[in-house]
């Protein structure tokens, strides 16, 4: 039995996790404390990356002493200790990376500088079990949006697609700003989009024509778009339809990210399917990505909300497999790495 | 009483293993230093375990840490921080915050002294010091030509810290704070068992942020 610590400091959470890896390889949750800096961000309308990282070292040990407390474990009861080192923003990143490594040298156990996009995967094992190999991982937040083929989660991670401008959730942001939503845009325009007709408004699918990159992404001409549509209401002096250009919007992300993912799924033979990120909780993403791969025989996964957003459990978990898999340590020297590329589960 | 001293206000990367006895000044067992704005995050956390190994000492023989709070431009300011901060709830010992400035000040004691460290942007964080080393003005953060329009009204007579702008001052004491600095610095909080205060970074200037204004318009009237 190993019992394994994770900090996460990305993006805007502080996240300190706590699992324990049994003998026979199953991962159990006993602790997932967050700390957000999002309320302050929330006037600039996006994260500011100074701030996220004064919050983070606010945080970091009064985190840590919180999910220790929850799971009633010791400090000097850890085996491992995983830490996002990247990608992310380069400031937040220093600061768990810091404080992990000063635990690690303090208690005397191994240190696994992680890749946040595994911990995204990682985490469904948390709820779901171990993954088949291999499986196909769709990650959408506000931070990236990715297709990954997954064949082994400690050591064998491939990008087959990305967005080529902003993540979905920035386009989420974006769009809300343009409605006068609140920020973070993602649950503002869920809401509103369930009232409105997904149909009303036909906005572009972003990389869907016949000669382009086949797995990429890209929102910004959608974000584009809205804005432009609404702005034309707005200049004619005709009421805008919140909930349907909400609604529209949203389909036409739910649309692009789904059928590219079932497709990269066919393309490469791949039965398992999971979605993970913060715009994962998306109601009409997640439920799009469940009829379409019950159409296509995949089996769907998606982690509950609280484990797709940036946590520590998910790092945790991620250094568990690392542990299980007889992965090597970092060394003591380990530093952020804002650029980290996913095929670098651990560094 | 074994002190781990640690700083990463300014370029320097600081870690220093001290004996502080019951009286007269600290004695420096181990030290490692490197001077790179862009390795405290990656060097400091090695930097520690080595200077403990060269002084024949344990993480867990360590009775306190003093860590240098800024002024501090750069981003590692927060590494030392954290690192200390870690290490503090690890260990379960007192974490003493020293502001950096101070530091340097202790181990320039005599004259009214001026300190000044690199604030980039071309300004300065400084801090005046009196003759018996109690702290009179700062820290603060200015230009430095502005600065030196200021030393008389200050009253310093000598300067320390970085060697980044001619005050005409006879120039003395540490460039950076060295754990000797840092462990004068809080001598008499450590002796007196004190609790320690707020481990919370001088950063003096607000983040750089702009709150949005009215929504651009993308498409052309
Ligand atoms: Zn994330």
């Amino acid at each position: 039995m190993t019992i394994v610590l994770g900090i996460e400091s990305s993006c805007d959470e502080t996240g300190v996790g706590l699992v324990r890896l049994d003998g026979d390889g199953r991962l159990e949750l006993l602790a997932d404390e967050v700390a957000s800096s999002v309320e302050q961000h929330a006037r600039f309308g996006g994260v500011v990356p100074e701030v996220a990282s004064r919050a983070h070292l606010e945080a970091m040990v009064p985190t840590m002493r919180r999910a220790f407390e929850v799971a009633g474990l010791k400090l000097s009861d850890v085996d491992a200790i995983a830490v996002t080192s990247g990608p992310g923003l380069a400031g937040a990143l220093l600061v768990g990376v810091s404080a992990a490594k000063a635990y690690a040298l303090s208690l005397g156990v191994p240190l696994y500088g992680a890749n946040h996009l595994a911990g995204h995967v990682a985490a469904d094992t948390l709820e779901h079990g171990p993954l088949p190999s291999p499986c196909l991982a769709l990650l959408v937040s506000g931070g990236h949006s990715q297709l990954l083929r997954v064949d082994d989660l400690a050591t064998r991670i491939t990008e087959i697609g990305s967005t080529i401008d902003d993540a979905a959730g920035e386009a989420y942001d974006k769009v809300a700003r343009v409605l006068g939503l609140p920020y973070p845009g993602g649950p503002p325009i869920d809401r509103a989009a369930r009232r409105g007709n997904p149909r009303a408004i036909a906005f572009p699918r972003g990389l869907t024509g016949p000669r382009d990159a086949e797995y990429d992404f890209s929102f910004s001409g959608l974000k584009t778009a809205v804005a432009r549509w609404v702005e034309a209401r707005e200049r004619d002096g005709e009421e805008v339809p919140l909930d349907d250009v909400a609604a529209s919007f949203q389909e036409a992300v739910a649309d692009v990210l789904t059928a590219k993912a079932v497709r990269a799924a066919e393309r490469f033979d791949i039965g398992t399917m999971v979605v993970s990120g913060g715009v994962a909780a998306n109601s009409r993403i997640k439920a799009l990505a469940a009829e379409r791969c019950a159409a296509a025989g995949i089996t769907l996964r998606v982690p509950k909300p609280r484990l797709c957003t940036d946590n520590g459990a998910m790092v945790a978990a991620l250094g568990a497999h690392l542990v299980a898999a007889g992965v090597e340590p970092s060394s003591l020297d380990l530093s952020a790495t804002p650029g980290l590329p996913v095929s670098t589960v651990s560094v | 009483m074994l002190v781990l001293a640690v700083d990463t206000s300014t370029p320097a990367v600081t870690a220093g293993v001290l004996d502080l006895p019951a009286d007269g000044p600290p004695t420096l067992l181990a030290e490692r230093v490197t001077v790179d704005a862009k390795a405290h995050g990656e060097l400091l956390t090695p930097h520690v375990r080595d200077a403990l190994a060269a002084a024949g000492k344990a993480l867990a023989e360590v009775d306190a840490v003093v860590c240098g709070t800024g002024p501090g431009p750069f981003t590692g300011l927060r590494a030392g921080m954290v690192t200390a901060a870690a290490l503090g709830h690890a260990l379960d010992r007192p974490v003493h915050p020293v502001c950096s400035l101070d530091a340097i000040a202790a181990e320039a004691p005599g004259d009214p002294l001026l300190v000044v460290t690199d604030a980039r942007r071309r300004e300065v964080y400084w801090a005046a010091y009196g003759p018996g080393g109690a702290r009179t003005a700062g820290p603060d953060v200015v230009a430095p030509a502005e600065l030196a329009g200021r030393l008389a009204e200050l009253g310093v007579t000598r300067v320390a810290g970085a060697r980044i702008f001619d005050f005409g001052l006879p120039v003395v004491g540490p460039e950076h704070p060295t754990p000797v600095g840092l462990v004068t610095a809080a001598a008499a909080v450590l002796r007196a068992g004190a609790e320690p205060g707020d481990l919370t970074p001088l950063y003096l200037r607000r983040p750089d942020a702009v709150e949005p204004g009215a929504r651009k318009r993308v498409s052309r009237a």
